[in-house]
């Protein structure tokens, strides 16, 4: 199926979205506003948004330690984001999650995770919810090359293909799991070949295009709704920053190889393409970065507005009523 | 003396083992490049993100005539390995009649303070006290992270290394020459006649801060560190609070079933101590919640040094 203008260009604005939030969460870890750890999706955006922009709102997905990019993709608030990463009260956690613990349930987005391939037993476990349900929903795992290698990966992949779980399984592969390369890891290149050993499709996709990766989630969605179980799609893609924004971090990747992935820009390259089709302008372009920054500011705003928890929420929440 | 940084004493002690045994290697999710460059790849492995596999590799190797030395990272990480460390490492030479050997250094860090929430802010040593066969060390200084660390590796056992986050960079006399230090034995980092405060890893270092404060007030702290936490120095803690007549115990951990409550019944079961008790125990520890992430919320779930002395204070009251 060919995409709408009107579908494109949400999905570059998602991308951008995503972007301009996370210098701006940088910005401010820098700056001493944000705490803790903060892991920058810049460059992967179109694996988050070209699969998130193929489900429905009901559909459920999980994230990882890099979670910005899956949170707004699937419709976050950034005025929650941004508080939660300012550990206020009003953020998404109330402030006890941060940047590495946004969830939004009633948006599907079942949380990041700190644990690496921690998220993806969780999620198959919505998957088998939504099959026990019978409503045609569908439950995607976001997962990292270095979580590939993990048992709860191979264990809950097995468990999906067999009971025909309706699943994807999207792994990020960005050649690296922190300082250690895939190559170093990996017995085989793809983790896509992966799926032949639990009978199930496994789709390599350019994860820097992000019209191509819709495709692959499109079609993966749809045998997921008919009853035929999972599809691991395997999005090679690039991280542009160092592993975690703490300053000082030794990074082993050659530089010439990261700005030849640079190179690969997902959003200019679906913004050179919409404005080659004559669906966007220079100006169209630039408004839309406006209102993205211009959104990005009321966030921060909200954020720096909104108090910081009360002492006695320590020790609320450890219980359901 | 040369000072040295606790992380950097840790990175020592690896060295020396490592040059002085050549059985001994070295598991962790990234090799660390002072150990590749002197010891090369094929001792010094970068694994998958595999804990539970990369931990039982080191059960069988271990018994196989190696000495592995497994870098867990965060003790967050060791628990997606639980099988291999709580039914395979814990039991597997009582399990077969003592058969075969199983030396293994497993390091962890633990502890908060560093704004990373629930999962990566944990001090669970007392989940794995409470399992028989594990050995297990937690040093405060420099010094002995370098000298228990060296006696880990040596050990026939296996013994699990839980090393304090926040005092990965503290700077503390190490000297030039070899030395160990024995596994098993407190350390007194404070003589004082009035209260005892044992304390473990870093708020060793908040105890002697609340201990000078105290002097001020005329009152004079004995500072107890454990070291190891299995097997434990009753002797030298059950003397001091013979001597004091007061206990204090301060654990970054929740007090729930943890180390402090191991430390309080050491205490309290023996005859001769408790007869000399002038006071009830009083724990310092945190509050038994997941950590989490806002600033204030965490320093107010962690004890520290004034809560220290407030509960220094209250000992005194007390009795
Ligand atoms: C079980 C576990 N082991 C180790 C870590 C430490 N850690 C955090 S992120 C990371 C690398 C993850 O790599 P990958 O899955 O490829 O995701 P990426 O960071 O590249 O997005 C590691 C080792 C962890 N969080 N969880
Ligand atoms: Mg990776």
């Amino acid at each position: 199926m060919t995409l709408t203008a009107e579908k494109q260009l949400e999905m570059l604005r998602s991308m951008q979205t995503i972007r301009r939030f996370e210098e701006r969460a940088s910005d401010d870890y820098r700056e001493g506003a944000i705490y803790g750890v903060v892991h920058c999706y810049i460059g992967e955006e179109a694996v988050a948004v070209g699969v998130c922009a193929a489900l429905n709102k009901d559909d459920q997905i999980i994230s990882t330690h890099r979670g910005h990019g899956h949170c707004i993709a699937k419709g976050a608030d950034l005025k929650r984001m941004m508080a939660e990463l300012y550990g206020r009260e009003t953020g998404y956690c109330k402030g006890k999650g941060g940047s590495m613990h946004i969830a939004d349930f009633s948006i599907g987005m079942l949380g990041a995770n700190g644990i690496v391939a921690g998220g993806i037993p969780i999620v198959t476990g919505a998957g088998l919810a939504a099959q026990l349900e019978g409503k045609g929903r569908v439950a995607v795992s976001f997962f990292g090359d270095g979580a590939s290698n993990a048992g709860p990966f191979h264990e809950s992949i097995n468990i999906a293909a067999t009971w025909k779980l309706p699943m994807l399984y999207v792994c990020e592969n960005n050649l690296y799991a922190a300082g250690t390369a895939a190559a170093d890891t990996l017995a085989l290149g793809d983790v896509a070949a992966r799926a032949a050993g639990y009978g199930i499709p496994g789709v390599v996709v350019d994860g820097n295009d992000v019209l191509a990766v819709y495709k692959a989630a499109e079609a993966a969605v749809a045998r997921a709704r008919a009853g035929e179980g999972p599809t691991l799609i395997e999005c090679k893609t690039y991280r542009w920053r160092t592993h975690t924004e703490r300053p000082g971090q030794t990074d082993p990747r050659p530089q010439d190889e990261i700005e030849a992935w640079q190179q690969k820009d997902p959003i200019k390259r679906l913004a050179d393409n919409l404005m080659a089709q004559g669906l966007l302008s220079e100006e169209g372009w630039q408004k839309m970065d406006g209102e993205i920054l211009a959104a990005i500011e009321q966030a921060v705003k909200f954020a720096e507005d909104s108090p910081f928890p009360d002492l006695e929420a320590a020790l609320e929440d450890v219980f359901a009523e | 003396m040369r000072k040295i940084s606790y992380a950097q004493a840790g990175m020592e002690a690896l060295i020396e083992e490592m040059r002085r045994d050549a059985t001994t290697f070295h598991l962790a999710t990234s090799a660390p490049a002072e150990l590749v460059d002197e010891f090369g790849p094929e001792r010094v492995r970068a694994t998958p993100i595999a804990e539970g596999a990369f931990t039982g590799l080191a059960i069988g190797a271990a018994g196989s005539g190696y000495r592995p030395i497994v870098s867990w990272g965060m003790v967050t990480f060791s628990f997606v390995a639980m099988d291999q460390i709580v039914n395979q490492a814990a039991k597997i030479h009582y399990m077969f009649g003592g058969q075969a050997k199983f030396p293994i250094t497993f390091r962890a860090s633990v502890g908060g303070g560093t704004k990373l929430a629930a999962q990566h802010s944990q001090s669970p040593y007392s989940m794995f006290m409470n399992l028989a066969g594990l050995k297990m060390v937690l040093p405060s200084t420099p010094y002995d992270m370098k000298g228990l660390l060296k006696s880990a590796i040596r050990d026939n056992n296996p013994v699990i290394s839980f090393e304090s986050s926040r005092l990965m960079g503290f700077e503390g006399e190490v000297p030039d020459e070899e030395y160990t230090v024995p596994l098993g034995v407190a350390d007194t980092k404070r003589v004082g006649s009035d209260v005892t405060v044992v304390a473990l890893a870093w708020l060793v270092h908040e105890a002697l801060a609340a201990a000078e404060g105290l002097d001020k007030e005329g009152v004079s702290v004995e500072v107890i560190d454990p070291r190891t936490l299995v097997p434990m120095d009753h002797a030298t803690i059950r003397a001091s609070v013979q001597k004091t007549g007061r206990l204090v115990i301060a654990d970054e951990a929740g007090p729930t079933a943890g180390a402090s409550a191991e430390i309080a019944a050491v205490v309290t079961e023996d005859g001769e101590t408790f007869s000399k008790m002038k006071a009830p125990v009083k724990r310092v520890c945190a509050l038994h919640v997941p950590i989490p992430y806002s600033p204030g919320l965490e320093d107010h779930v962690f004890p520290n040094r004034d809560k220290i002395a407030a509960g220094v204070r209250e000992v005194l009251t007390a009795g």
